[in-house]
């Protein structure tokens, strides 16, 4: 029963396929409009034969990576922070909304003007729109640890420090790994919209290619399918830290 | 000299008194037990002596010096039992002891003693999620007793367990806590008998109302059957009826 279940998104994407597959021919759409899925897979084999997906994918990797753990240590910091104090999240918290609200594509040339067109403004773009969902998941479940578990604390003579890496963290452990889940998701996007403002390569510059100059829409399609796989490994690689965290009562 | 002194202790929250002018004292190795109505301020009297909230006016004075916030002389054991579910049963009681600054290998080896005294040998690398009601318990003992503090607090431990369970940790208490003074607060007449040398029953406006020999000093093996003798029953029933005229005073 488990083993079906576990089966069951595997036999609906199959499904899909098939359909996707199905309609294209039955209704001659043109390839450049939507190539069908067996299309797409050659093309994104040939994209890794001839080494371009590997160029492109590359650099959108180290940016994921490199702007995630930043933005994600930053989250955590500003989150830790303003979790425990509440007259710095009077202060902060109305700038750190303001800032997530205004779109990263309207930061981004800015971000190109002041870093440059190279990694560091991708970077940044990527750190910037991790940073909020992992600073606001943070502040919440550090702040809102059970008081009872809190009073434990000081009654055995803990100290803030030590409340905070006793009690406080190990309690929020769950409430930010949901944020870092969020963010692991949103480094790709970050990535992808930091590669528009300018570069030569990375996976979103490939679909400004395949879309553009090379119209080649297998091509781009491959390149979607990539930036997705990017995507889901990122947010796996997340729920695997999760699990190996949980797993470890000390 | 008592090992705890309060003095014309009151305390408040806002407009609302839960104490008033209490005055009480427990000598070293003694153990009181605490009766009292919802709301008069019987956990808010441990908290206060345990350091975790200031009186309003009073005076409490712990070992020689004033009550302070997680000072090793004093363990507490809270009503719900406060494990931390990341934390091993052994990692739950070393926890005192590594924020002392204690290695972790002596804080092993101490913490391992202090669940063997309590009956919960056993239990070490269980999880807390995995462990009973009553094996929580005396997990929550063992935390409290683990840097062998001078007094003990016991604020309603056993109210969540099972009847059979309670019952037992109460004829088993004064031996388990045996060196420490101890003060108990509890809604069980016949909990606050079996563990105390003495049982105090507050008012609802939080005043010594009714002051009552407890059967601890008895052996454990005759403690229940001294409870339901004619001289138990009849503590019993002053304390249930003192217990009911203060509840509709």
């Amino acid at each position: 029963m488990r083993r079906l279940s576990q089966l069951t998104p595997l036999v609906v994407a199959a499904l899909l396929l098939a359909a996707w597959e199905f309609g294209v021919h039955v209704a001659a759409i043109p390839q450049f409009i939507l190539p069908a899925p067996s299309v797409i897979a050659v093309r994104f084999a040939e994209a890794w034969a001839d080494g371009t997906m590997l160029r492109h994918l590359v650099p959108t990797v180290t940016e994921v990576t490199v702007g995630g753990l930043l933005g994600g240590a930053l989250g955590l910091l500003f989150g830790v922070t303003l979790g425990l104090s509440g007259s710095a999240r009077r202060v902060v918290s109305p700038y750190l909304v303001a800032a997530q609200s205004t779109p990263i594509l309207a930061l981004g040339p800015v971000l190109v003007l002041w870093l440059g067109p190279g990694l560091a403004a991708k970077v940044a773009v990527c750190a910037l729109i991790t940073l909020f969902p992992v600073a606001i998941s943070t502040l919440v479940a550090v702040r809102d640890v059970d008081a009872g578990t809190l009073e434990l604390m000081r009654s055995i003579g803990a100290t803030r420090w030590q409340t905070l890496r006793y009690a406080r963290l190990p309690a929020a452990r769950s409430g930010i790994l949901a944020g870092a889940r969020v963010a692991a998701t949103l480094a790709v996007v970050g990535a992808i919209v930091g590669e528009w403002l300018g570069g030569t390569a990375g996976l979103g510059i490939l679909l400004n290619l395949a879309r553009g100059s090379l119209f080649d829409t297998p091509l781009l399609f491959a390149d979607l399918l990539q930036i997705a796989i990017v995507g889901v490994s990122a947010y796996g690689l997340v729920l695997l830290i999760e699990r190996v965290t949980s797993r470890r009562i000390a | 000299m008592p090992i705890l002194q309060v003095e014309g202790l009151s305390h408040s929250y806002g407009e609302r008194r839960v104490l008033r002018n209490l005055s009480l004292e427990i000598a070293v190795g003694e153990s009181v037990a605490l009766l009292g109505p919802n709301g008069s301020g019987k956990s808010t009297l441990l908290r206060l002596v345990a350091g975790l909230i200031t009186p309003t006016a009073g005076r409490i004075t712990l070992a020689g010096s004033a009550a302070a916030a997680g000072r090793s002389e004093v363990g507490i054991v809270f009503q719900e039992t406060r494990l931390l579910p990341w934390r091993t049963v052994l990692r739950n009681v070393t926890l005192p002891l590594e924020l002392a600054g204690e290695s972790l290998v002596t804080a092993r080896a101490t913490a391992a003693a202090a669940l063997t005294r309590v009956g919960a040998g056993g239990l070490l690398d269980r999880s807390p999620a995995e462990i009973s009601g009553g094996e929580r318990g005396r997990t929550a003992l063992a935390r409290a007793m683990v840097r062998t503090p001078s007094l003990l607090l016991l604020d309603e431990p056993f109210a969540a367990l099972d009847a059979i369970t309670r019952a037992r940790l109460d004829d088993e208490l004064p031996e388990l806590v045996a060196g420490a003074s101890t003060l108990l607060v509890t809604h069980d007449v016949a909990e606050a008998l079996l563990v105390a040398d003495r049982v105090l029953l507050l008012s609802a406006d939080g005043e010594i109302a009714l002051e009552v020999p407890g059967l601890r000093g008895i052996p454990s093996a005759e403690r229940r059957a001294a409870l339901l003798s004619p001289e138990g029953a009849a503590r019993q029933m002053r304390l249930y009826a003192a217990l009911d005229s203060v509840a509709h005073a």
